[in-house]
């Protein structure tokens, strides 16, 4: 490999390390939740771009659709959709609690650490297969991954019904929240009408 | 074409460079950035023929004569129209989010233009033959609704939210059977890849071409790429007569120009796939070795490839421009339809037909590997 193409690779693999490294705790610290939002989008972004310059191309695009096109897109349509501007008040004991969690995130980053630096990489990892990826993973998941494969499938079928029968409230008889009997049409009938009678 | 001489650019050009004393490595630095500047010069010329054929068609349509004063049949008013929009004041209004409301159109727009990077106009002539291909495009064009809910939200004006959820669910219902229907295409050639797909179709000129063997998966992908790009019947994000112009509605100056741009680049852009895969790519309807053959031609002569290259990139622009011009008339004909009905038109009859579609496409190439790819 020229000398040129490594070192753009690593001036790459820096940048895109201080971008996930530096979105991460923004989205953890930003106190407005939107901006949480959008910044986990830019991080999935920069995950995409280190699988870009790891040369897993379908992985790359696969994140972006799946993690920056439908996950973070859902997170900022629940945000949104729900935007009770109410002002945080402050909560007993503050400074105890960020106190014990950054204790408990500090934990967590030294066994982490201690980890990556006990376990003995192999170095170089195995062979890039590149383009070939596709066919590689394909083949995979109808031969010694089907089963997990099949489960997370039915594990979203759930998921997706379970959420439809939530939003449908005609299916249930009666509210989660406050007990009362709950039909669609009953609602929609007790509903003001937009235009009211003209009186002469 | 299998032939030993084919038109590559790259070869030609680094070898010109190099025999006038460059190293190899600096005249790949040089060659880099080439393609990408003429695709984006391509881009926005494209753009800018669209805005003219856009205001020419519907004044034909509504039998008026449109601009006529910029220019020979008023060409350069698209040129006047972004000047225009370029020294416009640039407002951010008082009470918006200044950082979002300047990232959400640039958000819009990068995306797109990267997605160029997959447009074949020829055997070599593309900037990347990535292996995933028109999967990167899909993939790519998931980040828009990113920029217009950013653009809706920072705006502060409930139209602008209401257009911005609107095009992120718009965008959400209509990416499914878009890629449904790209999977059947991409089963059929065994390749993400846009070249591979493109060669696929060659062989028989316009009877191998994907459209006789997709009809469907023709017609999903248009609807869906239609309401990808906002355009009507589903420019329900900017439908005028209910949110004023959606997430546009606080923008001005550049900004507003990036969101114009970035639609009919993506217009253009899915005129463009469209052609790839169903509708041949640059595939001349008579196959060109036959052509050749007739003129009792070699295909592999320098002269014979520069003209078959020729001919390929104004194949690919002719017909994507024929589907433009299809979508500019649908524009002025048909209404626009309603929230509800759009996504009850997506979820639960273009997503059935989109299963059906790669169903049936599976079952025809494990019965007839010959015709529908092996």
């Amino acid at each position: 490999m020229p000398p040129l193409a490594e070192l753009t690779q690593l001036i790459v693999f820096a940048l895109l390390a201080a971008a996930v490294l530096v979105g991460a705790i923004g989205v953890v610290i930003l106190p407005n939740i939107v901006y949480s939002a959008f910044l986990l989008g830019g991080v999935f972004l920069a995950v995409a771009g280190l699988y870009l310059l790891l040369n897993a191309s379908f992985i790359a695009a696969a994140q972006v659709l799946i993690y920056v096109g439908a996950v973070n897109v859902l997170i900022l349509f629940a945000i949104m959709l729900v935007n009770k501007r109410e002002a945080m008040g402050a909560s007993p004991g503050v400074g105890l609690r960020r106190l014990l969690s950054s204790g408990v995130c500090a934990g967590l980053l030294l066994l982490l650490l201690r980890v990556t630096f006990t376990t003995a990489w192999a170095t170089p990892g195995p062979p890039q297969i590149g383009e070939g990826a596709v066919i590689h993973l394909g083949e995979h998941f109808f031969s010694d991954y089907l089963l997990p494969f099949e489960l997370a499938s039915v594990l979203l079928l759930m998921a997706m019904i379970g959420a439809i029968v939530l939003a449908r409230r005609d299916v249930l008889s009666a509210d989660i929240a406050t007990g009362e009997a709950v039909d669609q049409g009953l609602i929609e009938k007790s509903r003001t009408p937009l235009l009211m009678e003209k009186t002469p | 074409m299998s032939s030993t001489f084919t038109l590559d650019l790259e070869t030609g050009f680094r070898g010109l460079l190099e025999a006038g004393g460059i190293g190899p490595g600096v005249s790949r630095l040089i060659w880099l950035p080439l393609p990408m500047l003429l695709v984006l010069v391509a881009a926005v010329v494209g753009v800018l023929v669209t805005v003219w054929l856009e205001r020419k068609i519907s004044a034909a349509v509504q039998q008026r004569i449109g601009p006529e004063y910029a220019g020979a049949l008023g060409i350069l008013q698209p040129l006047a129209d972004g000047l225009k929009l370029l020294v416009k004041e640039d407002v951010i209004p008082a009470r918006a989010d200044g950082l979002l409301f300047t990232l959400g159109p640039v958000l819009v727009v990068v995306p797109v233009i990267l997605s160029w990077l997959i447009v074949p106009f020829g055997q070599n002539l593309l900037i990347s033959n990535v292996g995933v291909g028109i999967f990167l495009w899909v993939a790519l064009s998931s980040i828009q609704p990113i920029g217009l809910l950013m653009s809706g939200y920072a705006s502060n004006n409930k139209y602008s939210l209401l257009g911005g959820l609107r095009a992120a669910a718009q965008s959400i219902s209509y990416e499914i059977p878009l890629a449904l229907a790209v999977l059947a295409v991409v089963m059929m050639s065994n390749s993400l890849s846009t070249i591979d797909i493109v060669n696929q179709q060659t062989g028989a000129g316009i009877l191998s071409w994907n459209i006789w063997r997709q009809p469907v998966g023709f017609l999903i992908f248009w609807i869906c790429a239609l309401a990808e790009c906002e355009r009507l019947p589903f420019d329900l994000p900017e439908a005028e007569e209910e949110l004023v112009a959606g997430y546009q509605t606080e923008y001005a100056g550049m900004k507003f120009a990036l969101f114009y741009l970035g639609s009919y680049i993506n217009l253009v852009l899915s005129a463009l796939l469209v052609s790839v895969l169903y509708l041949g790519g640059w595939g001349f309807p008579l196959p060109v070795e036959t052509l050749a053959g007739w003129l009792g031609q070699p295909i592999d002569a320098p002269l014979v490839q520069v003209i078959t290259g020729s001919v390929g990139i104004v194949m690919t622009v002719l017909k994507a421009y024929l589907l433009v011009f299809f979508a500019i008339l649908l524009r002025w004909t048909v209404p626009r339809v309603r929230i509800d009905q759009l996504l009850d038109f997506g979820w639960k009859f273009l997503l059935p037909l989109a299963l059906v579609n790669l169903l049936v496409t599976a079952a025809l190439k494990l019965a007839f590997p010959d015709v529908f790819g092996g």
